[in-house]
């Protein structure tokens, strides 16, 4: 069975999972829909930023993440001197890494969503005398539906699984930064082969199940969609 | 309501719309396929912003040269060719949509008031997805009638059906032009169409509006190249008056005359639309009474147009009204026609369209 130091790094992981992909949500929803919506000539630009975390090693990502967040780094700086605790090898600091990790998978299916949608209901929903926020809101969001659906499987499936990110700036930490895959990795080193099972196999079940649900429901929103 | 307009559209070519008209039932803007009749219909709506250009509508300025109102704070009514309905909502969220955000004190027709006028009392709770596109337009047109506009913009909104489902729904839209009282821009290219529903055209061709005004004067205008298509008309309003059951034939009051036309038997209450077409009237000096045309009419020869060296287009008065036939120049020859002479115009076929 899951050992107390596994279960903490179980739910540590999931809380993680959920702050990342809620901040995410927040973050890539307005991100989203000016990528969808600006013609900006050098809004390519941005979608590349936005793609890197797809490609990189995670482990670069964490590198800079820890110049950036480490006591001799300008935002680690920055929290000692207003007294704060330092990001780095905390929870906070794991966040912010999952934050930019996962951007891809809640900003894309978000801005695929908001451009399928097109301008015309936009539009119908202005002349019928729908402000932009209001038009948004009550046009956009729901129309968008399977997009954020699909955002916030993929954002939190994919926070779940992270490691690199999680190695350079979180460390091992029980409780702090200990997460699924460090523990998966300490167990192997310690060839403690059935609790790694236990916990890679529940990693994996968790995801396909989530990948499922999402999969399902946007099949058959597309049977009704024209 | 008066509609002022001054519109400078940036395209390929620069198109400039002017017209100042007083729109009361349907104004169709027409002309050609890309002659700019959507861009405008989109500037009025506001959907597009253009520079250099001006719109007041009644006493409401909705753009010049500081100010440009966007299209929610335009009363406006806007059906678009394809019905653009909100697919996660339901029919009756459909339409209500643009009511909920009336302001409280411009609510003066009801939603199940744009329901029953549209027929769709048993669509309501279906999504647009399960309709059929006639229905969906019609959900279209009671969706923009329920926000209580003071303007219904109609951009073509039968070209995306087939003819069926057309003559399906033109009945809904002179229907909505009767017993609402919000006047309509209505674009279309479609000559069936405008002789169906316009009061008034807006006439657009080589980027510019060459001229607006009520449907059988610009019909019937010589500088104007609608009078020399091919398919050249002038169009009557008239009442259906009595109706000759032994010869099925029903007499119709105009100001032209009383024209006699076979068929069915009109309804007696409705403003008949009558299109004459210029090819199918004919000249005579002396009246003809050993003929088989039934409308056969005394005329003054206003003006007469070459339209090249066989054909002649004579613009007739019969009664103050001008009517449109086309004529050889052979004829016109033998005839002798000219300007101020007195005629007969023998009419030999008449199509009631509504």
């Amino acid at each position: 069975m899951f050992t107390s130091a596994d279960l903490t790094a179980f739910f540590l992981t999931l809380q993680l999972a959920f702050i990342t992909t809620l901040i995410l949500l927040i973050l890539g929803t307005p991100l989203a829909w000016y990528l969808a919506r600006s013609r900006w000539r050098y809004k390519f630009i941005l979608e590349a930023l936005v793609a890197l975390p797809l490609v990189l090693p995670p482990t670069v990502l964490g590198f800079y993440l820890l110049l950036l967040l480490g006591n001799n780094g300008p935002l680690g700086y920055l929290m000692q001197s207003i007294g704060a605790e330092p990001l780095a090898f905390s929870f906070t600091g794991l966040v912010i890494g999952s934050v930019f990790y996962s951007i891809p998978f809640v900003v894309q299916p978000l801005q695929d969503a908001f451009n399928n949608i097109g301008k015309r209901p936009m539009e119908a929903a202005a002349t019928l005398g729908a402000s932009p926020f209001d038009r948004f809101i009550s046009v956009a969001l729901p129309l968008a539906r399977q997009g954020f659906l699909t955002a916030i499987v993929l954002g939190f499936a994919h926070t779940l699984g992270e490691f690199g990110v999680v190695l350079m700036i979180g460390g091992n930490i029980p409780g702090e930064t200990k997460v699924l895959s460090i523990a998966i990795y300490e167990h192997v080193e310690a060839l403690e082969y059935a609790n790694a099972h236990l916990l890679s196999a529940s990693l994996v079940l968790l995801s396909f199940l989530m990948l499922i649900a999402v999969y399902s429901i946007n099949g058959r929103f597309k049977v009704v969609r024209l | 309501m008066k509609l002022t307009a001054q519109f400078q559209i940036a395209r390929s070519e620069l198109l400039s719309f002017n017209f100042d008209i007083s729109a009361e039932g349907i104004t169709s803007i027409f002309g050609v396929s890309g002659c700019g009749k959507t861009s405008l219909l989109r500037a009025i709506a506001g959907l597009e912003s253009h520079a250099n250009s001006k719109l007041q509508v009644g006493d409401e300025i909705w753009q010049d040269e500081n100010i440009f109102l966007p299209p929610h704070q335009r009363s406006i009514g806007y059906v678009f060719q394809e019905a653009s309905l909100f697919d996660h909502l339901s029919v009756k969220d459909n339409i209500g949509y643009g009511y909920k955000r009336t302001p409280i004190d411009s609510r003066k027709i009801s939603v199940e008031q744009v329901i029953n006028l549209l027929g769709i009392q048993s669509l309501l709770d279906k999504k647009p997805a399960f309709l059929s596109g006639g229905e969906r337009q019609r959900v279209a047109i009671a969706r923009a009638l329920a926000a209580n506009p003071k303007l219904l913009l109609m951009d073509e909104p039968l070209s995306s059906l087939d003819q069926a489902r057309k003559e399906e729904l033109l009945p809904y839209i002179e229907t909505v032009n009767k017993e609402m009282n919000i006047p309509i821009l209505y674009v279309s290219h479609s000559n069936e169409e405008i002789g169906r529903l316009a009061d008034q055209l807006i006439f657009i061709e080589d980027a510019v509006v060459k001229a607006s005004g009520p449907i059988s004067e610009l019909l019937t205008r010589t500088d104007l190249s609608l009078a020399h298509r091919r398919q050249a008309e002038s169009l009557i309003f008239a009442y259906a008056d009595k109706f000759d059951e032994n010869f099925q034939l029903n007499y119709l009051s105009s100001e032209v005359g009383t024209f006699i036309v076979p068929g069915k038997k009109l309804p007696t209450e409705k403003k008949l639309r009558l299109r004459l077409v210029a090819q199918d009237i004919s000249i005579t000096l002396e009246e003809q009474n050993d003929t088989s045309i039934l409308n056969i009419f005394p005329a003054v020869i206003d003006e007469l147009f070459e339209e090249n060296k066989a054909q002649l287009t004579v613009r007739l008065k019969i009664n103050k009204l001008p009517i449109l036939a086309r004529i050889t120049m052979k004829s016109a020859d033998n005839l002798k026609l000219e300007k101020g002479k007195t005629v007969f115009a023998q009419i030999k076929s008449v199509a009631v369209l509504a």
